[in-house]
């Protein structure tokens, strides 16, 4: 489903890496892993059309993604670094907006019901200006309950998370992933589910 | 597929916007209240001749629309790219163009409609005739979304830039002098009683162009801007 064929990216003058391969199907999660600084988050940008590769091209569904356009679009869901959250908006308004944003607009119920099964409910009437990291990085990743795109990339998505919210998060992984979905993840905690294949790309080698 | 449609997102993106500013009447208001202030120096500089502040209203009206519609410019694409939001609309399964035409549209009803709609009573100060106060806020209407919409594309190019502010001005400013021209010309001929139709339609066709291609051009350098 998923290929990137002899991916290379350059930023400013320097070679971030050249001749990157990977192929994922449906059901299948990629691992990029490598230190700070390898090109983890060029990468996944490339793979969501962000960046243009200088050689080499992402195929989804065998096709170029750029002449898919907005077509692939609507399969993708991309969290990154930024919690994508407005600081004057609240828990509630910033998922519904995300949502619209994201291709598949959520009334106030489903939308509450994702932040609830986040253990977000009580911050859904807060500004995102007085949350802590953790609570919007949950609030963004409660997205991933209400998309219906099949292409999950996910940049440090454990980042600042609690215990309890990475167990929460690794179970809605792990469900889109039975259910044939697919994963693109950068993180440095353990990420492998039971009876999911795992592809591995290691940058800065 | 339940999607929004195409006038979905567009209405999505202004209700969001103006959500926002709802949320931050400050800003809102310094281009308003800039605007007036701006305006309502001339008369105290220049004496209270009033043959005089007749003709130099309808240029000084539209040069201090021009300027205050440059100061919130800013804000358009920069702070939805600093929380990382702009990255979203890039992903939006629906075109950019219209998340940006809906950006644009919110802009202007902020920054833009209140222009319109204060400036017949800052005509009032310079002692234009009725036709002419009319005159000026049916040009407005037909300039400052021309202006919101080229300054969008300053906005797009100079994402992340700092100081981008000024740069911004520096864009921006060359490309609206057609609309100053037309603009101050159509309440010049009001005033002297001449018909303004030519330049109404000049305004019009400005601003049908802008419409047409500045979401589109403006889109492509976020694009540019993001890589």
């Amino acid at each position: 489903m998923l290929r990137g064929e002899s991916l290379a990216a350059v930023r400013g003058d320097r070679r971030l890496f050249a001749e990157l391969n990977f192929d994922l199907q449906a059901g299948e999660m990629l691992y990029v892993g490598g230190p700070n600084g390898s090109g983890k988050t060029t990468l996944l940008r490339m793979i969501c059309g962000l960046v243009l590769p200088v050689a080499g091209r992402v195929l989804w569904g065998g096709e170029d993604i750029q002449s898919l356009d907005d077509a692939y679009r609507a399969d993708l869901l991309y969290c990154g670094h930024h919690t994508a959250l407005k600081d004057d908006l609240t828990g509630l308004e910033n998922l519904r907006f995300a949502s619209m944003l994201g291709g598949r607009p959520v009334n106030e119920d489903e939308a509450l019901a994702a932040l609830e099964r986040m253990g977000m409910f009580e911050v859904a009437d807060l500004p995102a200006r007085v949350m802590s990291q953790g609570q919007k990085r949950r609030v963004n990743l409660a997205r991933l309950l209400l998309t219906r795109a099949r292409l999950w990339v996910l940049d440090e998505p454990f980042t600042a998370l609690d215990a309890a919210a990475v167990e929460a998060l690794r179970a809605t992984l792990a469900d889109h992933l039975r259910a044939g979905g697919m994963l693109v993840l950068t993180t440095h905690q353990q990420a492998s589910f039971d009876g999911i294949t795992v592809r591995h790309v290691e940058m800065g080698q | 597929m339940r999607g929004p449609g195409l006038a979905g997102i567009v209405g999505g993106v202004i209700v969001r916007d103006l959500t926002l500013a709802g949320r931050r009447p400050v800003d809102v208001m310094t281009a308003v209240i800039f605007f007036v202030i701006v305006v309502s120096l001339f008369p105290l500089a220049v004496g209270p001749e009033s043959r005089t502040l007749a003709t130099i209203a309808p240029g000084v009206v539209w040069v201090a629309a021009l300027l205050a519609s440059m100061l919130s410019l800013g804000r358009l694409f920069n702070a939805d790219y600093a929380d990382g939001t702009l990255e979203q609309m890039l992903l939006a399964p629906q075109p950019l163009s219209l998340i940006v035409l809906g950006k644009v549209a919110a802009h202007w009803l902020v920054a833009g409609a209140p222009l319109v709609l204060i400036s017949p009573l800052l005509g009032l100060q310079f002692g234009l005739p009725a036709e002419g106060l009319a005159m000026l806020a049916l040009a407005l209407l037909l300039g400052t979304p021309a202006l919101s919409l080229v300054g969008a594309l300053g906005a797009a190019l100079t994402i992340g830039v700092r100081g981008g502010g000024a740069l911004v001005s520096l864009l921006v400013l060359p490309l609206c002098v057609p609309v100053l021209i037309f603009g101050a010309g159509a309440v010049e001929a009001a005033v002297s009683g001449m018909d303004a139709g030519a330049h109404l339609s000049l305004l019009g066709a400005f601003l049908v162009m802008a419409l047409c291609f500045g979401p589109w051009v403006t889109a492509a350098a976020l694009r540019i801007a993001l890589d």
